[in-house]
């Protein structure tokens, strides 16, 4: 349980308070206790995320470990996203926007040829920016899994159907993450023009950081 | 509700045969599958779930992305007529015939905790422990390792996200067909799903068999599935243009 509830939390009392642009790459190591805030600034903005353990990045985010321990495959209020070791490595302490996508993955500019087009290939993609920022850290594509894609609708029906749909997210909605290790946490903030369901309109986020109280 | 279509026929030529084995259950198999040859997994017994990664073999960087698979497919369940995708926009194995119609993108695999918690202490396998021991022989290392595909497994998604393992569907006979279309390393691990409820530890051994198919007409249905597929066949066969 954290002192401050997250509805109190003060961004002048925060130790990081920066606004990410549409498109760019970000990591930050959050640190055992401190609490990290996402804000979609503009709605519907799909922010792709991977976390790692700072110490040993080969313990890393791991979807299909996070839906199994929640038994469902969206992320909200306390859910508790789980490494490929079985560890808690972040919580999930305030969400308003009610869902967060596990099984949607991140844009590559080969799965983007794929998707629409080979003459999309040579756009900007979310594996392009995780691949810079990781290089920073001598980590590359091997380091790579399934990510969280904050603020994606991607429901499935019955019969499997998958979609990427309509966000339900708005401006000023936001999620909480509070770390329950030393957490590297990798964004890319999608630089997708060719999904409906973000208005083909990148936008930016806000990223706020609260030491532990 | 369990599928009632007729099967297809399980006969293969056995002069197309190149490798057939019996995998026990809680055992694993992993080997390289060459373009154009398939892969038969047959479910002997009613395994209680078969999981399976995947990558190129000439380039093992390349690999199994089941989130590209589900999503660029607009589905998250494996059927006969789709394609198991890289992380490269490219094509591993295209599925060509399938009579079990379930199979899973969403679960991951069994581990040391998962078991613990289902079977009580104990030494039985797991599919990372497999797969782990399979990438070493191989050279590569559990940052290799990527969520998976369960064999044989249906897992339904209620609307509000619940996950739910529907029993039932485990039918002695069944079988899946992979054809390579690229050369794959493909590593198998024959235990139990995740959230199979059955607490009794107690796989099924499963079929491998490796046969030289057909090579895929002008009008094969997984490289015409789609525009999508189209594409991803393009993206593929350029690997092999220089060959």
């Amino acid at each position: 349980m954290v002192a401050t509830l997250p509805t109190e939390l003060d961004p002048s009392t925060a130790i990081y308070d920066e606004v990410l642009p549409a498109r760019q790459p970000w990591s930050r190591v959050i640190k055992k206790g401190q609490i990290l805030r996402i804000i979609d600034l503009q709605a519907n903005q799909a922010v792709d995320t991977l976390f790692y353990n700072a110490h040993d990045p080969s313990e890393r985010y791991s979807a299909p470990d996070t839906v199994v321990r929640q038994g469902n495959i969206f992320i909200t209020t306390g859910t508790q996203l789980i490494s490929n070791e079985g560890n808690v490595m972040m919580t999930v302490i305030y969400d308003d926007c009610g869902k967060h996508d596990t099984l949607g993955g991140a844009c590559s500019m080969e799965s983007n040829s794929v998707r629409y087009g080979l003459h999309k290939k040579h756009l900007h993609a979310c594996v392009e920016n995780y691949l810079l920022e990781l290089s920073k850290y001598e980590m590359n594509k091997r380091d790579l899994v399934s990510n969280v894609n904050f603020y994606m609708n991607v429901p499935v029906s019955e019969d499997g159907t998958l979609e990427i749909v309509d966000g339900i997210s708005e401006a000023g909605k936001r999620v909480d993450l509070r770390a329950e290790m030393d957490v590297m946490v990798l964004i890319s903030n999608c630089p997708q023009i060719n999904n409906p369901c973000n208005a083909y309109n990148p936008t930016p986020i806000r990223l706020i950081v609260w030491d532990a109280a | 509700m369990v599928q009632t279509s007729v099967l297809p026929s399980a006969a293969i030529e056995p002069s197309l045969i190149l490798l057939d084995e019996k995998l026990p259950g809680g055992a694993y198999w992993h080997n390289v599958i060459k373009r154009g040859n398939t892969l038969r997994v047959t479910d002997l017994e009613g395994s209680q779930g078969v999981s399976l990664i995947c990558y190129n073999a000439d380039n093992p960087i390349e690999r199994l992305n089941v989130a590209d698979t589900a999503k660029i497919q607009f589905n998250a369940f494996l059927k006969k007529g789709m394609v198991i995708y890289s992380d490269m926009g490219r094509i591993l194995f295209s599925i060509t015939e399938d009579t079990s119609g379930y199979h899973d993108l969403i679960c991951g695999c069994s581990n040391a905790a998962s078991n613990a918690a289902k079977y009580g202490e104990s030494d039985y396998n797991n599919s990372r422990n497999n797969f782990l021991k399979a990438l070493g022989k191989r050279g590569l290392t559990r940052k290799d390792l990527m969520p998976n595909i369960n064999l044989f497994s249906r897992v339904a998604v209620h609307p509000n996200g619940d996950l739910e393992y529907i029993t039932g569907c485990e039918k002695p006979g069944s079988f899946v067909d992979l054809r390579a279309e690229m050369n794959v390393l493909v590593v198998i691990s024959n235990c139990p799903h995740v959230l199979h409820p059955d607490t009794v530890y107690k796989p099924k051994p499963i079929q491998l068999t490796v046969w030289r198919s057909p090579a895929p007409a002008p009008d094969d249905l997984c490289r015409t599935a789609n525009e999508e597929a189209i594409r991803g066949f393009i993206n593929t066969d350029a690997l092999f243009a220089q060959m």
